[in-house]
């Protein structure tokens, strides 16, 4: 079993009304009632039909969606659980609709070994609300020396490998990792800077870097490590996937390595998809990541490949920080925002409302699509599975408020930000994980 | 003025001038008295914290608030001591607890002063922030280039050196082009920032953009900064084509310098000593200015201002009377209270 | 505010010859003109104090010492002060600042102004002079008393006693700065009314 939930709480039984349901998956896009039976999709159909025992809920106005699958979440567990934990962190997933998470490894221990991975399981096992999958380390510690035991960690159930936080900078290990990721048959998730270029920057280089006197990291940091490793891996017939890309030549690399038919994925942020660096003109920590915020063309180009499919995936890189870390002046602050709880509603609202990506596209990316790319069970609505759904309420404006957040931390780029499509209810194997109606 | 200085972006070019002659008229000759002091500030208090080692703008800070007869507290911070000692915001909100009425402050990095604004109910002023601004430093330099040319407008002035890592230079385009100043920046490539566009100055690799200048304004080569970057090949290369000498400097040209100056590196030592720079000016000029700005950054944002506005009898209108008109006790006890308000909502 | 009364009560005229009085009342007084210097304080001040100088010139041929006194960086009351007052004095264009072109030490001052209301303008002028020396006397010339005083300070010549309410303004027009001479009393329409019950 790679994905790993509680057993907590007992299989729902509920009929949801009157709902647009939409699952580009199974082709459904209609105002429909959807009864589910002990966890189960029973029935997708209108009408009276007997509900039984079932709680109704309204759906009217509202989108059913299957649920989101996130390749890239920082749960902090283990080392840092004042700033997450695996309870608190996949509650914020489960109230952004997510069914599916994958932890990164970049922990304290790092997990780079079957031990560690065993026990986030067991404790996966007793306190998570959605799916959590782990992704193990490539490198010993994260350290980029030598390969860590994949093939131990992939028994332990690991679904991918990532030194996420650093890049593999060896291109020699790297070559040895896709070889043997290859071995096990799973993908390496790769976070692509070439540090030397990156130098001491903390913010996109360009005119505003420039005009605040912060260090730039420069789009081309990225780039061309993006390009390096999409050659390796295209030596080594490998899988991979690239994580959060934040400039155009980037994406551009990417288009060019799948046209060579290499066996490609990638992930893109809500927050390179709806913000550019004039946010960082206020120095307000919460807009201080890595990759940084990009200019608005480079921005566009990301809107734009996910839109026409180059980009497949989105993925939230929730990275929770302790509020007096993040208090500080720019420079000082760590990189990370969070992103579980926010994502959907800032993609909607930004990307979907605002006419650039179809909500087809979204969804896709947001579920079925991350799911494929690490071998994740497909959330689907679909009669005779298992419910692994939301609904979604897409009418009413809200002011995103970090003060309300499931997360231990409040690190958020979108504060006070009005929004919408809220998610009112989230159902993860059938268990109701997320209920705010 | 505002409530803080933290940029030069926080100031109107009226602003400017006002502040300026508020230097000229108020505090420039002060040096020349035996008694170099006014009690002008008696009883405020201000803090000067700095996180950065500072010669000239730490005791050019200190000599202002006392000669205006303010209680001065330097706090000298090891940045080093930055991430296992207290954070900014702790120190900001003890130093508050003193109810300072100015935080002067110095920091190795970009908005701290911004920063420390946020935690404090005095007025913040950025005597430095990492390669952010400089204001006071812009400031001082408008005001030596004024006592020497009068009238800025449509003069130019070529900045020098290392743009990149240099915050005078970033307040100082600011600065100049908000006085009517045309501003050429020169540097190697790497010495100049990605993006330079947006400052809307024009942009030369050459020395030979100083012919046709008014003013050549040259940074110190950071040094400190270039640590395991290579910025330089060779510094032999940096100052046979951009070291600034006397033979570079025309008739009527000035030259100036925030200090501190490398002798040989990017300011030639001949032309370091000699009348056609403006050095020591700017180091006169700094005291005078940074006491306009202690000065006015508690007057303009004094209480009254609105009590002013509203009575027309000492309104501008009212002012070919005699200035004891508005002097009554009655208006010192109606200051009393809104002063504490501020405290209390600020 | 329901309108402005506004009524002239020194002249021309009376203003000149106020002028020559009190230039006689120094002289008189100050026997020793050698000794003698006056310093007017910004900005109605200064002027008085030339004229005063120019009158004593021509009555004893000796040149008196004129200085300039600006004390807005010895008011009591710099936070009661908005920056309305700072640039409008800023936006004078001759303003100077202090400008005394000669020794104080020991010599006898006399401080001139136009008006003399709560006694906090002299006590900063007072504290100014201090910081450029020690005068063996200063004495105060003003051309009107309207009372009110706040501290203990006395003129030494006055050229007129205007008892006036606290609600009213005198203003002291002057040919160098506003085009002509003449003192006037401004006062509400209530004030003046209030000011006849009494």
């Amino acid at each position: 079993m790679t994905t790993i939930i509680a057993k907590r709480g007992t299989k729902a039984t509920l009929v949801i009304r009157d709902a647009r349901v939409f699952d580009p998956g199974s082709g459904i896009d209609t105002r429909t009632d959807v009864l589910i039976e002990k966890g189960q999709i029973v029935r997708i159909a209108p009408g009276k039909g007997s509900v039984g025992e079932a709680q109704v809920i309204d759906g009217a106005g509202r989108l059913l969606l299957p649920g989101f699958v996130d390749l890239h979440a920082h749960l902090r567990s283990p080392g840092r659980e004042d700033e997450e934990d695996m309870a608190s962190g996949t509650r914020a997933a489960a109230a952004g609709g997510y069914v599916t998470i994958c932890a990164m490894p970049n922990t304290d221990p790092v997990v780079d070994n079957a031990a560690v991975i065993a026990s986030l399981a067991e404790l996966a096992e007793a306190d998570a609300m959605v799916r959590v999958a782990f992704l193990g380390a490539i490198s010993r510690g994260e350290k980029g020396d030598h390969l860590s035991d994949m093939w131990d960690m992939a028994g332990a159930g690991a679904v991918g490998f990532t030194d996420d936080g650093r890049p593999v900078a060896d291109a020699g290990l790297l070559r040895a990792a896709f070889q043997a990721a290859r071995n096990v048959n799973l993908p390496l998730s790769l976070h692509c800077e070439d540090l030397d270029l990156a130098g001491a920057g903390v913010v996109n280089e360009g005119t505003v870097s420039a005009q605040l006197g912060l260090a730039g990291i420069p789009g081309t940091a990225e780039s061309s490590d993006v390009a390096r490793n999409l050659d390796i891996a295209l030596y080594e017939g490998a899988r991979v996937h690239i994580a959060h890309v934040s400039c155009a030549r980037s994406v551009a690399a990417v288009d060019l390595a799948r046209k060579a038919g290499g066996a490609v994925t990638c992930e893109v942020t809500p927050h390179h998809l709806a913000l550019n660096d004039e946010e960082v003109r206020g120095l307000d920590a919460n807009f201080k990541m890595n990759p940084p915020l990009r200019n608005e063309a480079d921005r566009l180009a990301l809107v734009e490949a996910l839109a026409s499919g180059v980009i497949d995936c989105i993925a939230t890189d929730h990275a929770p920080h302790a509020t007096q870390e993040k208090e500080t002046p720019f420079e000082e602050a760590p990189f990370g925002v969070i992103g579980l709880e926010t994502a959907f509603a800032v993609l909607y609202s930004e990307l979907v409302q605002a006419g650039a990506v179809s909500l087809e596209v979204l969804v896709q990316a947001m579920s079925s699509n991350p799911a494929r790319a690490f071998g994740l069970p497909v959330p689907t609505i679909t009669e005779g599975q298992e419910a692994n759904l939301c609904l979604v309420d897409v009418d009413e404006e809200y002011e995103i408020d970090p003060a309300g957040f499931y997360s231990k931390s409040r690190n958020s780029a979108f504060s006070g930000r009005k929004v919408r499509g809220r998610v009112l209810l989230t159902l993860v194997a059938g268990r109701m994980a997320h209920n705010i109606l | 003025m505002n409530r803080y200085l933290l940029s030069m972006n926080d100031l109107s070019h009226e602003d400017i001038e006002s502040l300026l002659a508020t230097a000229r008229v108020d505090f420039l000759d002060l040096s020349k008295r035996d008694i170099k002091k006014v009690p002008t500030l008696r009883g405020r208090t201000v803090i000067d914290l700095f996180y950065e080692k500072s010669t000239r703008t730490s005791t050019s800070f200190e000599l202002a608030g006392k000669r205006l007869s303010a209680d001065v507290i330097n706090v000298k911070a090891d940045s080093s001591a930055v991430g296992k000692g207290e954070s900014l915001k702790d120190t900001t909100l003890t130093l508050n607890a003193y109810r300072p009425d100015i935080i002067v402050i110095r920091h190795p990095h970009v908005g701290a002063a911004a920063f420390v604004s946020r935690f404090t109910e005095a007025h913040v002023i950025n005597a430095g922030d990492g390669m952010g601004e400089h204001p006071t430093q812009c400031l001082l330099d408008i005001f030596s280039m004024q006592q020497e040319f009068g009238e800025l407008k449509g003069l130019k002035v070529a900045i020098v050196g290392d743009i990149l890592h240099s915050r005078v230079a970033r307040s100082n385009i600011i600065g100049f082009q908000k006085m009517g100043m045309e501003v050429t920046l020169v540097a190697p490539p790497a010495l100049l920032p990605r993006g330079v566009e947006a400052f809307g100055a024009e942009v030369s690799h050459s020395l030979d953009a100083l012919a046709g200048m008014d003013m050549i304004y040259l940074l110190r080569m950071q040094k400190e900064r270039h640590e395991g970057a290579n910025f330089l090949p060779s510094l032999r290369e940096y100052i046979a084509s951009y070291q600034v000498g006397l033979r570079h400097v025309g008739k009527g040209q000035r030259v100036l310098h925030p200090g501190p100056i490398n002798r040989g590196v990017e300011i030639e030592g001949a032309l370091a000593d000699s009348q056609e720079n403006l050095i020591l000016h700017q180091v006169e000029a700094g005291l005078a200015v940074r006491m306009a700005v202690l000065y006015r950054i508690i007057v303009d944002n004094a209480v009254a201002d609105s009590a002013a506005e509203s009575e027309p009898a000492t309104g501008e209108a009212g002012s070919t009377g005699s200035p004891e008109k508005s002097d009554t006790g009655k208006s010192a006890a109606q200051v009393e209270e809104p002063v504490k308000n501020i405290h209390a909502v600020g | 505010m329901s309108g402005v009364f506004v009524k002239t009560v020194v002249s021309a005229d009376q203003l000149g010859r106020t002028i020559v009085r009190i230039a006689h009342e120094i002289l008189e007084k100050d026997q020793d003109a050698g000794q003698l210097a006056l310093v007017g304080i910004h900005t109605r001040g200064a002027h008085l104090a030339h004229r005063l100088a120019e009158l004593m010139a021509q009555f004893t041929g000796q040149e008196i010492p004129v200085g300039e006194l600006d004390i807005s960086l010895y008011r009591d009351d710099v936070a009661a002060r908005g920056s309305l007052t700072v640039r409008s004095r800023l936006a004078q264009p001759e303003i100077k600042g202090t400008n005394l072109p000669f020794g104080i030490d020991d010599m006898t001052i006399v401080l001139v102004d136009d008006v003399l209301f709560t006694g906090r303008t002299i006590r900063a002028a007072i504290d100014a002079l201090f910081d450029y020396g020690r005068p063996s006397c200063i004495q105060l010339a003003v051309l009107v008393d309207r009372g009110h005083r706040e501290l203990p300070i006395r003129p030494d010549f006055v050229g007129k006693n205007l008892p006036t309410s606290t609600e009213e303004r005198i203003n002291v027009r002057l040919s160098e700065v506003d085009g002509e001479d003449e003192v006037v009393l401004e006062a509400t329409r209530e004030g003046i009314e209030e000011g006849q019950r009494q």
